[in-house]
């Protein structure tokens, strides 16, 4: 009786963890099968390389959009990474056990909300201040940078303070012990011992900086072109797919999905350099 | 029983961590250049004491201390510096606590604290560090190595190292051998030996033996009072408590 019920239990767990891998399998080929006719169309380095994005005529180069990602994605982590940092040793060693309650929860509330709030958020309050400030028509890189900014705090926040906390307690008295003040111990010892944990939480939060879609379609301007500031409108890759897939029909279709597989290639070296920084702190 | 004027002494001294009394009425005179240890059971104030040295015991929550710590006479809970006391008085912990970076950062890490900023003047401070604790010739060849790819007595000799980089006059050693094998033990005892023609030396063992061997007094407590102090082969051979007299001779501990 009991070794059936085991048995039966590992065949339900065994049957849920395939699924899961089914589910990356299936849409690891939906992206290949279906972006392959608008590769093969216009080659895979013109298609990445190309800034000519003309549906009308066929002509698929999403050069413009991967600047754009790019673009928006570091101006993200220019903002939030400082910010985010110091949030998380202020709490981890200055921040007194009281306020840390306090704050620990509020910060990571911020990951709850939608990403429509946020990109509402920032199409009433950002572009309007930017727009005041620049006198520019106030959506694009610098808008989206500062919405997504404020979106990865809670990962950077997250997984930095866990990294901090978890330096060994031996490391300060240490320092301590030689006569070094409490500041000069934080910065020169907890932090640079936490730092692979550290760059796992920028890593991490580059990933979801540049795959986050509705926030950033609201605020980014969405044109197509090279950016050559930051003032400037730009499209994402994620913008472009979710902007066109409504009426994209056959090549125009294929070459949106093209454009999903880029962002999912751009994903999954992340998420490798995410487990090779983690294999180096356990080594 | 000892005629130099005490490096370090203690008066009245008793510690409270909140309402539990950790040291009562300790009266010590530690004199220079000299090893002095301090034994006892768990738990009985000898590392509290060690602490309030240092005032590392500061950073203990809801630890409240009355009567005087003195150096050179001084009062260190009485406006002194905190910081300038603890590059004074040095501190090497139970398990070796080499920070996360290259040996040559451990070692410049007390230097640099304290103002020393010139290249050539670190690398002169490393290696008179390591030589003083004879690593020198086992790490100069991977000075930029990470200190946690020493061996465990390795370490432990960094960690004296480091402490001794910023020239202080005491060495407090909290069981410093308590986490090593024989050998790396054998070479600390012959380290603190040496180190105390040039440093006075505090150090907490279990280990009755290693006090034997090491130190010129001994002082014993047991729940929070010392109960003896004098020349260590007084204690070991003739204790005028009958309670030292069981502890040394294993009866209990």
């Amino acid at each position: 009786m009991h070794a059936v019920r085991e048995r039966v239990a590992a065949l339900l767990f065994g049957t849920a963890a395939v699924l899961c891998v089914v589910a990356v399998v299936l849409i690891c080929l939906f992206l290949v099968i279906n972006g392959a006719p608008a590769l093969i169309h216009e080659g895979i380095i013109p298609f990445v390389s190309s800034t000519t994005w003309q549906p009308a005529t066929d002509h698929y180069g999403i050069l413009a959009m991967v600047v754009g990602s790019l673009y928006v994605t570091a101006g993200a982590l220019i903002f939030g990474v400082p910010l985010g940092l110091l949030t998380a040793i202020y709490l981890s060693r200055f921040a007194s056990p009281r306020i840390r309650r306090l704050f620990q929860p509020l910060v990571e509330l911020l990951a709850g909300i939608p990403s429509v709030v946020y990109g509402f958020f920032g199409l009433v309050v950002i572009v309007p201040l930017i727009r005041q400030i620049f006198s520019v028509q106030g959506m694009g890189v610098l808008a989206a940078s500062l919405v997504l900014g404020i979106m990865i705090l809670p990962t950077i926040v997250t997984v930095s303070l866990a990294a901090l906390d978890a330096v060994p307690p031996a490391y300060y008295e240490g320092a301590r012990a030689i006569g070094a003040s409490h500041e000069r111990c934080v910065f020169t010892v907890i932090v640079p011992a936490a730092l692979s944990g550290i760059v796992a939480s920028v890593i991490l939060s580059f990933g979801r900086a540049i795959g986050e879609t509705m926030a950033v379609v609201m605020v980014v301007g969405n044109n197509v072109r090279l950016p050559t500031g930051i003032l400037e409108g730009v499209r994402t890759m994620t913008a472009n797919i979710v902007l066109e897939m409504g009426y994209a029909a056959d090549l125009h279709r294929s070459a949106l999905i093209a454009t999903a597989l880029v962002l999912f290639v751009f994903i999954l070296a992340i998420n490798l350099l995410f487990s090779l920084v983690r294999k180096r702190v356990r080594s | 029983m000892i005629s130099a004027p005490a490096k370090l002494a203690t008066r009245d001294l008793d510690l409270f961590y909140g309402d539990f009394q950790a040291l009562q009425k300790v009266n010590l005179e530690i004199p220079s250049l000299s090893v002095t240890a301090f034994i006892g059971p768990s738990g009985c104030g000898k590392t509290t004491l060690l602490k309030t040295f240092n005032r590392m015991i500061d950073l203990v929550e809801g630890c409240r201390i009355t009567g005087e710590v003195l150096l050179d006479g001084e009062d260190i809970y009485h406006s002194m510096d905190t910081n300038f006391l603890r590059k004074r008085v040095g501190m090497v912990f139970q398990k070796p606590n080499p920070f996360p970076m290259s040996i040559f950062d451990n070692i410049a890490y007390g230097p640099r604290t304290h103002g020393v900023r010139r290249h050539s003047e670190l690398e002169e401070i490393v290696e008179r560090s390591l030589r003083n604790t004879a690593l020198f010739d086992e790490v100069k060849d991977r000075l930029r190595h990470n200190a946690l790819s020493l061996s465990g007595g390795q370490q432990q000799r960094l960690c004296i190292a480091r402490a001794l980089a910023v020239e202080p006059e005491i060495l407090l050693m909290d069981e410093p051998t308590s986490a090593l094998d024989p050998a790396s033990t054998a070479r600390i005892e012959e380290l603190v030996c040496t180190l105390s023609e040039h440093y006075s030396i505090v150090i907490v063992t279990h280990n009755m033996q290693q006090a034997a061997r090491i130190s010129a007094q001994t002082a014993f407590f047991l729940l929070g009072e010392v109960v003896e102090y004098g020349p260590t082969t007084q204690i070991f051979s003739d204790p005028h408590d009958s309670r030292t007299l069981d502890y040394v001779a294993g009866r209990f501990g």
